[in-house]
């Protein structure tokens, strides 16, 4: 369905409510991560790191799953997970930018794990406190999950940086970049306000003094520094995304579209 | 016997397909059965988010209990308490050591998070504690890999979570 026709079909069924697309930016972070951290599956540098980030992204997805399912429970479009995740272009993802960033090296890919896990981890423990028992119990589980990722990513974040000259400026290089796409994973809006004052969402301006806090650990510790005060990129929670996410749903939603109620 | 002690006395025998020493209630992922003449509802809580397994295991509960005459048995999934290994019973725990997977320490999830183990898993084989971590991710989600420097043998630790 061309944009033009899914924006009137939306108009027609009214105004998606707060609640939705505060679940769906949970979804798509996880979902357009996972899929990135999947490219790596049967391309890792050993055996061991292949098998790890296979795992990640399955935990990434399953995790994406639930929230789908919650999302598409309360979708006034009566929309199931499957048309959620296949189903929606580039416009429509709600997911930050830093995580449909194109996979690059294995540093690149492990310091975006690193960074990204260590916000996750304090906004599942801040969730599983929502006042929708289902997120909440799907904050709580995933929460769990995420302990076990920002371990593996921060080991390897100390390995690289503390590593070689060369993995050490890889693994620069990777936080350099990656940097000016950390800020949007802290914004708020009266979106998302409107449900912190429900007791549904958490306030992600709140989360980044933790966040801060133990990025710094494990980038000292890694003899990496820190990058400096930089213009931050936004967009993506307003639909507004970066080249690479049409390209990687194009990959990701090719089956589906071509195929649609495919069964294997 | 009572409807549901039968039900539960058949969920002992669904194995996980994946660690197939373990029951499904050993695993402690049955949390509750609800039972209504020959309809039989499941109340099964997930391992990991992502576990490809789940949707095997909620299949062969269904099919088992079906197969024992509760025609209408289905399996309902809850989020909440999430599911910890530390609802594994020690018994189920030995048999995990036996066929070869260290079983889990102590979940501890509110514990701050340590880049390195301050622990050693003990080897499954030989039993010694001189082990080192390979990789927080096996051949499955739930599951770590150690290496014995007494024995010399890799092995899968089932994690704490």
């Amino acid at each position: 369905m061309c944009a033009a026709c899914s924006r009137a079909r939306r108009t027609e069924n009214g105004q998606l409510t707060a609640f939705f697309q505060y679940l769906l930016r949970l979804a798509d972070d996880r979902l357009v991560l996972g899929h990135r951290t999947s490219e790596w599956c049967g391309h890792g540098p050993i055996l061991e790191e292949d098998i790890a980030l296979a795992n990640i992204a399955l935990d990434l997805i399953g995790q994406a799953n639930l929230l789908y399912q919650r999302a598409a429970a309360v979708d006034t479009a009566g929309r199931d997970a499957d048309a959620l995740a296949f189903l929606r272009d580039a416009r429509e993802y709600r997911n930050a930018l830093i995580v449909e960033l194109p996979r690059g090296d294995f540093g690149f890919t492990i310091v975006r794990q690193f960074l990204f896990s260590t916000f996750a981890l304090h906004q599942w423990e801040a969730l599983a406190a929502s006042k929708d028992v289902d997120l909440a119990g799907i904050a709580a589980k995933a929460a769990k999950e995420s302990r076990y990722h920002v371990r593996h990513s921060a080991e390897w974040v100390a390995r690289l940086g503390d590593g070689t000259d060369e993995s050490h400026a890889r693994a620069q290089d990777a936080l350099d970049d990656l940097w000016r796409y950390t800020g949007e994973l802290f914004l708020t809006d009266d979106l998302e306000q409107g449900l912190v004052r429900d007791g549904l969402a958490v306030d992600s301006a709140a989360l980044a003094g933790a966040w801060r806090h133990d990025v710094e650990d494990v980038i000292a510790r890694a003899t990496l520094r820190l990058p400096g005060e930089t213009y931050m990129q936004r967009g993506g929670r307003t639909g507004l995304h970066t080249e690479h996410l049409g390209h990687m749903l194009a990959e990701m939603q090719v089956l589906p579209r071509s195929f649609p109620g495919a069964k294997w | 016997m009572s409807g549901a002690l039968r039900a539960w006395d058949i969920l002992a025998s669904v194995k996980d397909p994946e660690v197939p020493v373990l029951s499904v209630v050993e695993l402690g992922i049955v949390r509750d059965v609800e039972v209504d003449g020959d309809a039989v509802t499941v109340v099964v809580t997930p391992t990991y988010s992502g576990c490809p397994a789940m949707q095997v295991i909620e299949d062969d509960i269904v099919a088992a209990l079906r197969g024992a005459g509760f025609t209408g048995a289905r399996v309902r999934t809850v989020f909440t308490p999430a599911w910890t290994t530390d609802w594994i019973p020690d018994a189920a725990r030995e048999k995990l050591r036996a066929y070869g997977i260290a079983p889990p320490g102590h979940s501890g999830v509110h514990a701050p998070v340590q880049i390195r183990r301050a622990t050693r898993v003990r080897c499954p084989f030989c039993g010694s504690d001189d082990t080192s971590p390979r990789s927080e991710f096996g051949s499955t989600a739930c599951k770590a890999l150690h290496f014995c420097n007494a024995c010399t043998q890799p092995f899968e630790e089932f994690k704490a979570i």
